[in-house]
């Protein structure tokens, strides 16, 4: 059947698409190996906010906030409950989960500003909680040590590989599931919901149960992305989810076009080439301290800005609009 | 019995800038059905403004004028040459929903990068125009000073002014009606556009005076107003998006909220409860405590 | 001073609501454009009215092209339009809605006496002048809204099925206004109307839409007594 191949082509490609990954990190350096770390680390960031915002059409500032709980649920259990990290990471998606879970609920009630109000005020709020809680390690935050690598890989392979590969195999099971899931039936009724929340209502989804399974779904990713991060920075602390990070996401994912999972990787190259792109212009016409802290968020909104101007669907569908143009 | 006081001093005059920044952000909602994200960058850039007008001019009162004013004309040109081109252009497909928030979040992230190229980001200070210093009441120091009844008395003025604008005047009548049925006032020959735009400028007004009556007490930074627009936010829709009345109503609630929680609970707790607030509100009365029982729809 | 509409094509996205059509309402005359629901009536006042715009055609009111300009601009140029159901604001005031359309006048004694003549008119309206719309019965928002449009001494009124919804004595006082109206003034009226007995019965001129397109021009009279058009909108 068509469909069995199409899904079998999928896995297919996905592993493929891991061993190059592989074969890629032995032959480039430490820095790149980091770098493409957080790369798969904010693929899977910004897909969870395309699952929520373009397939089901809630909008959420608060994901740096679904990452933050995440992130501490997977260090909590490498440090007090002394499970395994790659069983961290699981709980970090499996925590954030119901926590997503719960808040959709909550949020199936809300629409367009409330929402976005209420996920802003999310964002915000969330972090200062671990001050309150000493388990929680205050303003320093805890430590998260994913481990060494294992000695039979070798005494070349470096840390940074390390995280390079479980960042991208983390990234690389999520994003097959979900493109699974969307691609299935689940993806339509997102995608109903989306468009037109009366219909879904009156063919019979239960609207308020799907936009919580929605949320949660995008939580549980967000979660997992937390837990990445915070391996990367070796530490969880609330000063590691900003408000700004939400909205770093939320400009990777329009970017990219946030209708479709298709291209999500080139906004996660997008947010960590412009650190990178920012300190080489600095580097070249110098600047104040202020210029050089503020050169990234410039970018990065006036990136979102004319993505919202001249590609709001996705530059893949500018890309096809031009096609049509020239026939 | 003093920190009750204290309590609800503090919560009057923190209630009185919350009010005015869930104005701005009502205003703008009425107007053109858009949370204006973008509304706490504006009142920093303006307060900034405002900064240098009393440095150079060495008057409080100067700084304060020019504050309102640019505020109002940014507030006006933000609405005429960022808004209106991107409502126009972004009408097709489900991004229209969401165009308009990420627009205002991004324009705030464009305002907040200027304002570091131009002053940098280290702390500057404004100067009351009166002491900042606790009253001596009967003999004991209150957590009140000169400057915060300063504040409670600018902002019962400017909602005063703002009422009789609305209430009794035409131009208020048509500010009225383009919120409510724009399309009836276009057909009654109202400028439905230019109305608006004015909105925008009583908006960016009051974000203007909120950050001067604000910074006094703290430092100027590029950030330095973000928690107001959290605050802010929160308390136009404990009120009600849709009525002036319900933006500072909400905003005192929240005032006093936060600051008993504070004051009694724990200083750390104050973004949670302010959270907690927000989502009790939205799950009883999703429309804000005030909002009419015809309330529009969404 | 006349309507002059010539083959004039709308589209409402992907359906061609309004086809090719051509009529004149002669300067001072009350013209009904009847015809079953989804005819393209609503959308064929929105255009002119200047809420909507065209795909091709012209419409011109006295000689000046009305197409393609803003709507709160040709209201200022004496074209009223009256929509359907929802044309006062429910929000405010009885007095602050017949307000809305002098509000832009200069001449605010002759807004005064105009407010004057519409409560002379509709006398239930003075007594409700502090109440707000929203409380008002179905006719009386009728007459609220079309007395606004009266204050601002329009030229050209353009009214959408003033009748829907009414009680007939209602609708039979509100015919007998507008038909009061274009015979004291100069006042042109194009009057779009589900109820064709009614609306024929006081026009002077007659224009049948069906999907879109016009299947019948003529005086009211003739149409009144077509037997094609009674069986199709007159009911017998």
């Amino acid at each position: 059947m068509l469909k069995a191949s199409a899904t079998k082509k999928r896995l297919f490609g996905f592993i493929i698409l891991g061993w190059i990954l592989l074969l890629v990190s032995d032959r480039i350096g430490e820095l790149r190996q980091y770098q493409g770390a957080f790369v798969a680390m904010y693929t899977l960031a910004i897909a969870s906010i395309i699952l929520l915002t373009g397939y089901s059409g809630q909008l959420s500032l608060g994901h740096s906030a679904l990452m933050a709980v995440g992130a501490y649920a997977g260090a909590l259990s490498i440090n007090n409950f002394k499970l395994h990290p790659a069983i961290a990471l699981v709980m970090a998606v499996l925590i954030a989960g119901i926590f997503g879970l719960l808040l959709g609920y909550a949020a199936a009630r809300l629409s367009g500003p409330y929402l976005a109000g209420t996920t802003l005020a999310l964002a915000v709020s969330l972090p200062t909680i671990a001050n309150q809680f000493p388990v929680l390690g205050g303003e320093q935050g805890l430590v998260f040590d994913i481990g060494t690598p294992p000695a039979r890989l070798g005494e070349d392979f470096s840390q940074y590989q390390w995280f390079f590969w479980i960042s991208c195999l983390s990234a690389l099971i999520m994003i097959w599931f979900l493109v699974n899931l969307l691609g299935s039936r689940y993806g339509r009724e997102f995608r109903a919901l989306r468009d037109n929340p009366t219909a879904a209502q009156l063919a019979g989804l239960n609207v308020g149960r799907q936009k919580a399974m929605a949320f949660s779904l995008s939580a549980g990713i967000a979660g997992l992305s937390g837990g990445l991060l915070v391996m990367l920075i070796s530490g969880v602390s609330p000063s590691a989810f900003p408000l700004s990070l939400s909205f770093l996401l939320l400009a990777g994912a329009v970017v990219t076009g946030v209708y479709s999972l298709k291209g999500v990787i080139i906004g996660a190259l997008v947010l960590v080439a412009i650190p990178e792109i920012a300190e080489s212009v600095v580097s070249r016409i110098g600047g104040s301290e202020g210029f050089t802290t503020s050169l990234p968020g410039f970018m990065v909104s006036s990136l979102l800005i004319l993505a919202v101007l001249f590609a709001p669907n996705g530059p893949g569908h500018l890309l096809h609009k031009k096609k049509h143009l020239k026939l | 019995m003093n920190q009750f006081i204290t309590a609800v001093l503090t919560s009057l005059s923190s209630g009185a800038i919350y009010a005015l920044m869930s104005i701005a952000l009502v205003l703008v909602w009425r107007s053109t059905r858009v949370i204006n994200f973008a509304q706490a960058g504006q009142a920093i850039l303006t307060t900034y403004i405002g900064y240098e007008a009393v440095t150079r001019s060495g008057s409080y009162w100067v700084g304060l004028i020019c504050a309102v004013i640019s505020g109002a004309l940014l507030g006006a040109g933000i609405d005429r040459f960022f808004m209106r081109p991107i409502f126009k252009r972004v009408n097709t497909g489900p991004i229209v929903m969401i165009a308009p928030v990420v627009a205002t979040l991004a324009l705030l992230g464009i305002i907040q990068a200027v304002i570091g190229f131009i002053w940098g980001l280290s702390y500057q200070i404004i100067e009351a125009p009166v002491s900042t210093e606790g009253l001596n009441i009967f003999g004991s120091i209150i957590a009140f000073s000169p400057f915060n009844l300063m504040v409670l008395i600018a902002v019962t003025l400017s909602m005063i002014l703002l009422t009789i604008l609305f209430q009794k005047t035409n131009i208020g009548l048509a500010l009225r009606a383009s919120a409510y049925a724009p399309e009836i006032a276009k057909l009654s020959g109202i400028r439905v556009d230019a109305v608006r735009t004015l909105g925008w400028a009583l908006a960016g007004a009051a974000g203007g005076l909120a950050g001067m009556l604000y910074i006094p007490g703290s430092n100027l930074y590029p950030n330095a107003m973000d928690v107001l627009l959290v605050f802010g936010f929160i308390a136009a829709v404990i009120g009600g998006l849709d009525s002036l009345f319900g933006a500072v109503a909400g905003a005192m609630i929240l005032g006093f909220a936060v600051n008993f929680s504070a004051s009694y609970i724990s200083y750390k707790l104050v973004f949670p409860t302010a959270f907690l607030i927000l989502i009790l509100v939205l799950l009883i009365k999703p429309r804000g405590i005030f909002s009419s029982s015809k309330g529009r729809k969404d | 001073m006349s309507l002059v509409v010539e083959n004039l094509t709308i589209d409402h996205g992907a359906i061609r609501a309004i086809d090719n059509v051509s009529f004149t309402v002669p300067s001072g005359q009350l013209a009904a454009v009847i015809g079953a629901n989804g005819a393209g009536k609503t959308t064929l006042l929105r255009t002119l009215s200047g809420l909507k715009e065209s795909k091709s055609g012209s419409a011109t009111w006295n000689g000046n092209s009305i197409l393609g300009k803003r709507a709160e601009d040709l209201a200022r140029t004496g074209i009223m339009h009256v929509s359907d159901g929802k044309s006062v604001i429910a929000e405010l005031s009885v007095k602050e809605n017949l307000a809305l359309a002098g509000l832009w006048r200069k001449d605010k004694k002759d807004v005064a006496k105009a407010t004057d003549e519409v409560v002379e008119m509709f006398p239930i309206l003075g007594q409700r002048m502090s109440q707000t719309a929203g409380s008002l019965s179905g006719g009386e928002r009728q007459m609220l809204a079309i007395g606004r449009a009266l204050i601002a001494r329009p030229k050209l009124l353009l009214l959408d099925e003033p009748s829907l919804g009414l009680a007939p004595l209602i609708i039979e006082q509100i015919f007998q206004t507008i038909k009061t109206l274009v015979n004291k003034t100069d006042l042109t009226v194009l009057l779009v109307e589900q109820n064709a007995m009614g609306a024929l019965k006081i026009a002077d001129e007659g224009i049948v839409l069906n999907l879109g397109t016009v299947v019948a021009v003529d005086s009211a009279q003739s149409l009144l007594n077509d037997p094609a058009v009674r069986a199709a909108y007159l009911g017998f």
